[in-house]
């Protein structure tokens, strides 16, 4: 008979990818303008695995999903109202700056050692192959590297898990091919590209019994410093992109597709 | 200034590579070591890294070294700014987007060291590899001139009140066999069930933008799509823009694409196929 699993899945607060971003200097180097102000989301890859660790979850009965968030502590509480909705959770939080230019090595850290500080060790662990804000593709390998957890899957679309904990993963790669593996055990790391789960619908019940455990976890986040690193900006720019469109309303389908024929062969 | 350059490619599997690749950095005795960004550098190099002392940056797209001093440059926010940083500590570790791997190679007279993979311990297997999706020949070709972007306008009900999966299907298989494209396509079409039952030769793995690829494709053509910034974030590096939208008030309209046809894309589209033969 399967084991309950406990998943721990990293993830945390990006700008909602609708607003406007524009770099300004701040004295801890480049920020966003009214960075504090800007609507935050879940990262959408940690979204992703969030919403597979809960599915993992729910087919092995007693397993446990906990976040473990790195953010603003004000801003994960906001972030959290939604967050927490979405599936049985509990929440593990780290006080500290997340964002495009803080240094993923020490993001990392902090979220190894939060690990390393939950009841037990995790089976496995879950968190997006790269975020919506550094978009590095690294904080999840060093974390692993630092629990010691030498299988780590990267891009990883399906995960399927036996009932002797050996399991199967398609990670995303080259030329629209998935590489196959199969693991003997865990634990293991795994870095989620979009998966097939859509978002589940906000659920107030669950949000009600998540905010039971979310709240206190808040309250006693450690503040961590986490900052620019070693890294020494030179220049944060949004380069000027917008194009002269011409919109053409009134051709014809026929002139339409002789134009764009026209324009594929040029 | 030593550079160094190794190429990591085929596949392998993270405890077996992290190693290998940590030994290989600190070998080279190298102050830069570059890599280009391929699947299993992604998955092994900053563990590598860490295991070696090293600092680690990726998605870099572009690299010098002026004064014995490196810069590199790389986007954040997902293509949205773009930065110039560099680090004191050595070595340090850039993995390069892979396109660029080569020429920045070259720009920094990078000297190419052999990677030795290791047979250690590993609890992973590699099966092999198989196609996205389900329908045949894969629809996602890196190599191909032209971007085909499909939206969710595709799935949506057409002028006679019903719904053309099939025909929308056709009309987009038609399209990418003819011309060879590449096929992209946007988080809520590929999002959607009933899509993924009618266009099996679509998969997530073609989603463009935020929480997708972002490709690099000369020209890049938008169907039925409307333009939203986390979908157009996908097409920074596609230089050569046009859409076809029956909004034209839609995002493209507003500075993202070079030309906007006001125009049903089923019709034009299947004209295209006609004229393509």
């Amino acid at each position: 008979m399967s084991k309950p699993l406990n998943i721990v899945v990293c993830g945390s607060l990006v700008p909602d990818p609708l607003q406007t971003l524009e770099p300004v200097q701040t004295p801890q180097g480049p920020g966003l303008k009214n960075e504090q102000m800007l609507p935050s989301v879940l990262d959408p890859w940690a979204a992703c695995a969030l919403y597979e660790a809960a599915a993992l979850a729910k087919m092995r009965p007693g397993s446990k999903v906990t976040l473990v968030a790195l953010g603003p502590k004000a801003k994960l509480q906001q972030l959290m109202m939604t967050v927490a909705q979405k599936v049985p959770l509990e929440l593990s939080a780290v006080n500290a700056p997340a964002g495009g230019f803080t240094d993923a090595k020490d993001t990392a850290a902090e979220l190894a050692k939060a690990i390393k500080a939950l009841p037990a060790a995790p089976d496995f662990v879950f968190g997006g192959c790269s975020s919506a804000s550094r978009d590095a593709g690294v904080t999840l390998q060093f974390v692993a590297e630092a629990l010691g957890i030498t299988e780590f899957f990267n891009a990883v679309d399906e995960l399927k898990v036996a009932d002797d904990d050996s399991f199967t993963v398609k990670e995303r790669i080259e030329g629209g091919q998935y590489l196959v593996s199969t693991c003997t055990g865990l634990p293991a790391a795994i870095g989620w590209a979009t998966g097939s789960l859509p978002e589940p619908p906000n659920n107030p019940q669950t949000g009600m019994m998540n905010m039971r455990g979310v709240m206190p976890a808040l309250m006693k986040a450690p503040v961590a410093n986490v900052g620019a690193g070693g890294i020494a900006w030179e220049k944060a720019e949004v380069p000027a992109s917008k194009r002269d469109t011409v919109v053409k309303k009134d051709m014809s389908v026929e002139d339409i597709a002789k134009e764009i024929v026209e324009w594929i062969k040029a | 200034m030593k550079i160094v350059a190794v190429n990591l490619e085929g596949n392998g599997t993270f405890a077996q590579d992290v190693p290998a690749l940590a030994e290989t950095i600190k070998a080279s005795g190298a102050e830069l070591v570059l890599l280009p960004g391929t699947s299993r550098a992604k998955r092994s190099a900053a563990a590598a890294a860490m295991r070696a002392g090293a600092e680690i940056d990726t998605n870099v797209v572009d690299l010098e070294v002026v004064d014995g001093k490196p810069v590199a440059r790389r986007w954040v926010y997902r293509q949205r700014i773009f930065t110039a940083f560099s680090r004191a500590a050595r070595p340090w570790v850039i993995v390069t987007d892979p396109s660029l791997f080569g020429e920045i190679c070259a720009k920094v007279g990078a000297e190419t060291v052999p990677f030795a993979a290791a047979t250690g311990a590993t609890r992973t297997t590699v099966n092999g590899v198989e196609n996205a999706g389900t329908g045949g020949e894969s629809t996602i070709k890196p190599d191909a001139k032209l971007l085909f972007v499909a939206g969710a306008g595709w799935t949506k009900k057409q002028a006679d009140g019903a719904l053309h999966f099939e025909e929308a299907a056709e009309t987009i298989t038609g399209f990418l066999g003819r011309s060879g494209a590449s096929l992209g396509s946007s988080k809520s079409l590929v999002d959607m069930p009933e899509a993924a039952a009618a266009f099996k030769f679509m998969s997530h793995m073609n989603q463009v933008g935020q929480t997708g690829s972002t490709p690099r494709h000369a020209k890049g053509l938008s169907t039925c799509c409307h333009g939203e910034e986390p979908h157009v974030v996908g097409w920074r590096f596609v230089n050569d823009r046009r859409a076809v939208n029956l909004d034209a008030n839609c995002g493209w309209a507003q500075g993202k694409a070079d030309v906007v046809y006001v125009a049903d894309a089923f019709a034009v589209m299947k004209k295209v196929n006609e004229l393509l033969g």
